[in-house]
């Protein structure tokens, strides 16, 4: 089916009915459906750019990176479960082992490039990051060459995976380019090292507004901008000064700032006071693994990396274990939630709700599960769980 | 000048016990009395009027000033020979007078007990962080925070023991910035050799002092591969010297997943500044909240106390909901630290067991206790031992 531009209200009225009919949501009657999912399939509607074009085609195209280690049985996984659901998706997978181009710079192979240029949308397992190789982290290189300016990291409690910490619903927006991890540093005499943290009007401000447009298209009540403005006078505020600007242009969703150290402390007497956290990179990294804890490790977590020109990379956030690679013994759970998170990204919420459902059942049946979430079963055995689920939920 | 004829008169005083002291020295016209010590603890500063001793105290902003005003209560309660001398900082001028008048109180006097001084980040950024000055113009480079489960306060996580060692002068709170090109800002990160080699040291001192077999250095070195690389180094140089304290270290954000999953594998941890202020502030809302969690600096030559999570409380400031325990331990730490370990156990096992009462937990506990409740239960406690008090 294909969108017209919506021209007139009623236009757009049946546009929305035929989609929801054929999310299987209907508006009358006993299945009561969530205002957030309507709103979230109107903001997928705002969204449109290039997915209405990718819509007439049907199949989407994602890049698919398997990554080291345990990366390959995990992304068979995610392949298997999605072919389960039925999820209208073709993949294209593809190698980032860093090459030497012309001109003695590293970079990605051209044919990744090329693909991830054509698709838009990736999805990446974990990589291995080479201590004597001579060139960059691959997860660098990735990040300049697509300019991947913002990592979102939602936080929700796992129900089955049982933390001290219940009901954490949030989700942090880290800038991903500069800050403290601008990598320049001197030696300006001996033993005095200097480190340069880099903070630029530009990038606040985009990090700002894909924060407030990000809070709008989920429904998300409150952005917090966390910084440390009292000992960082010029740069974090700058960047606070950024968010208010922001703020000020999305008015229908609240803005707080909050300094970091209250932010962590409140963080761990009481997760559920937070919404969508936005902040510079040291603060990011620091924050997004402290809400990644919270809600039971990054074996766990989803994540995405969103860059200019509509790119984006989802990936799930854990190393390559290379100590269980290849046993079968890997939990497919963080790149699962992060295909699931790419789903709702391309606007596809029918699946991502189906896939999403049903690894979040099978967690909370507690039957079948990995080592490290408490189960002995092995990966296979926990993908086929998910994808009968999913089957039958059809 | 009354500072300087104070600091003559003064001297004057202390001369005739210090002749006999090895290895000291005392210089009259010179801003502060230095005395080759050995590189332990610092010793206190003497009692000098009376067997009195006197603490610069600085009631700073917010909460800070009713939670001292309890603290001097206490103290006139239990006979404590603690004299305070008030020195206020105005934290809306953008002169540094009053700061420096309190950097001068605090070098004649050695010791201080302190409430934040609040820094108003609207201001324009030359006027720097009050706090911060202090910190740097005393050159207090050791924050030593002692978390500890309490047995009468609910949380999460139980057994929790972390002694945790920050830089406090260098790093990310140099305050050096500047605005290279209209809408780039650089702020720059110190790490120096001489300052990460003398927090390492204090950090295996205290280890072997308190008994204590593990230390962790947290860092970032993956990615601030010289900065933290260089703060690393020294950590692994101290440590060789220490064979029987166990050494490792540990990237920052792993460490924060672990502390909120696992806070029972960490003893002793010691890091540069910036990672200091949040692990301290995860660790005090670990063990119940920054009303709870006393802090000290130390520098060669002087200490300041105050609370750990340094919060300067301007939403419950004047409203008698305030938690006294920090600034109540945190004066006991001064006591034991002017070697008056007698009153430092005394309030502390108070302070303690009024904490195990529920029904005095203040609003930050979950309770509806307020302030005067909890200190007047403290003196009730006090005055239980037995000890010579004033009335109540």
């Amino acid at each position: 089916m294909f969108f017209l531009r919506p021209r007139y209200s009623y236009v757009y009225r049946l546009q929305i009915l035929i989609l929801l009919r054929k999310l299987g949501l209907s508006i009358s009657g006993k299945d009561k459906i969530k205002p957030q999912e309507v709103a979230g399939v109107v903001g997928a509607l705002k969204n449109e750019t290039t997915q209405s074009r990718t819509f007439i085609r049907g199949i989407q195209t994602v890049t698919l990176i398997p990554g080291d280690g345990i990366g390959p049985e995990i992304s068979t996984a995610v392949m298997k479960i999605f072919e389960a659901a039925k999820a209208p998706i073709r993949w294209e997978e593809r190698n980032v082992t860093a090459i030497r181009g012309p001109g003695g710079k590293w970079m990605i192979p051209p044919d990744a490039k090329e693909s991830m240029d054509k698709n838009k949308i990736g999805l990446k397992g974990p990589l291995k990051t080479p201590i004597a190789a001579g060139h960059p982290s691959m997860n660098l290189l990735l990040r300049k060459t697509f300019d991947l300016y913002a990592n979102v990291r939602p936080c929700v409690s796992i129900e089955g995976y049982k933390t001290p910490y219940t009901d954490v619903n949030l989700v942090t927006i880290r800038e991903n380019t500069e800050g403290e991890y601008s990598g320049i540093e001197h030696v300006i005499v001996d033993g005095v090292v200097q480190s340069i943290k880099l903070i630029t009007e530009q990038a606040s401000k985009r990090i700002a507004e894909y924060a407030f447009e990000y809070a709008r298209n989920n429904q998300r009540v409150s952005v917090t901008a966390v910084h440390k403005a009292n000992i960082m006078r010029m740069s974090d505020g700058l960047f606070l000064r950024k968010c208010r600007e922001a703020a000020e242009k999305y008015k229908d969703v609240k803005f707080t700032e909050m300094y970091l150290d209250t932010v962590c402390l409140n963080m761990v007497q009481d997760p559920t006071q937070f919404d969508v956290l936005v902040m510079p990179n040291l603060y990011g990294d620091i924050l997004s693994d402290l809400c990644a804890g919270l809600i039971g490790g990054l074996g766990v977590t989803p994540s995405g990396n969103i860059g200019t020109n509509g790119v984006a990379i989802f990936e799930s956030v854990h190393g390559t274990a290379p100590d269980i690679a290849g046993k079968d013994l890997a939990n497919p759970t963080a790149l699962l939630l992060s295909s699931v998170m790419m789903l709702r990204h391309m606007g596809l919420h029918g699946h991502a709700k189906k896939i999403e459902t049903a690894c979040y059942e099978t967690i909370r049946d507690r039957k079948v599960l990995t080592k490290d979430l408490g189960g002995n079963s092995k990966c296979s055995e926990f993908t086929e769980a998910i994808c009968q689920r999913c089957r039958d939920m059809d | 000048m009354a500072a300087r004829s104070a600091l003559l008169s003064a001297s004057k005083i202390i001369n005739p016990f210090l002749v006999g002291r090895p290895g000291s020295t005392v210089k009259v016209f010179g801003t502060t009395l230095t005395s080759h010590r050995n590189k332990t603890l610092l010793t206190p500063p003497p009692a000098k009027y009376g067997g009195r001793h006197t603490v610069t105290l600085i009631p700073g902003d917010g909460i800070g000033p009713e939670l001292l005003s309890h603290v001097r209560e206490v103290f006139r309660f239990s006979c404590v020979p603690v004299d305070f001398e008030v020195v206020n900082v105005n934290s809306a001028l953008e002169t540094e007078n009053d700061i420096n008048n309190a950097i001068t109180a605090i070098r004649r006097n050695g010791v201080a007990l302190k409430g934040n001084i609040e820094t108003k980040h609207t201001m324009p950024p030359s006027v720097k962080s009050g706090n911060n000055l202090l910190r740097t113009g005393l050159d207090l480079y050791a924050n030593v925070m002692h978390c500890q489960s309490l047995p009468g306060v609910q949380t999460r996580h139980k057994n929790i023991d972390i002694m945790i060692i920050r830089e406090n002068t260098e790093g990310e709170y140099s305050s050096l910035e500047h605005e290279s090109v209209s809408g780039v800002v650089e702020s720059l990160k110190i790490i120096t050799r001489n300052n990460s080699l003398r927090i390492a040291d204090y950090a295996f001192k205290l280890a072997r002092e308190r008994g204590r077999r593990r230390v962790t250095a947290v860092h970032k070195a993956n990615i601030m591969k010289l900065g933290d690389g260089l703060f690393l180094q020294c950590c692994k140089e101290v440590a060789s010297g220490y064979p029987d304290i166990t050494f490792d270290s540990m990237i920052v954000d792993n460490t924060t997943m672990q502390l909120v999953s696992k806070p029972q594998q960490f003893d002793v941890m010691v890091m540069p500044n910036l990672y200091g202020n949040v692990v301290s502030n995860v660790c005090a809302g670990l063990v119940g909240g920054p009303g709870l969690v006393p802090g000290a600096n130390y520098g060669r030559d002087y200490a300041v106390f105050e609370t750990a999570t340094r919060n300067t409380g301007k939403s419950i400031a004047d409203k008698n909901i305030a938690n006294p325990t920090a600034m109540l331990l945190a004066s006991c730490l001064m006591l034991d630290h002017l070697k008056l370990n007698g009153y430092a156990s005394l309030i502390r096992n108070a302070v303690l067991t009024t904490m195990n009462e529920t029904r005095l937990h203040t609003a930050d506990l979950g309770g509806q206790g307020t302030t005067s409740e909890v200190v007047q239960s403290v003196m009730r406690v006090i005055q239980s031992k037995g000890q010579l008090t004033a009335e109540l």
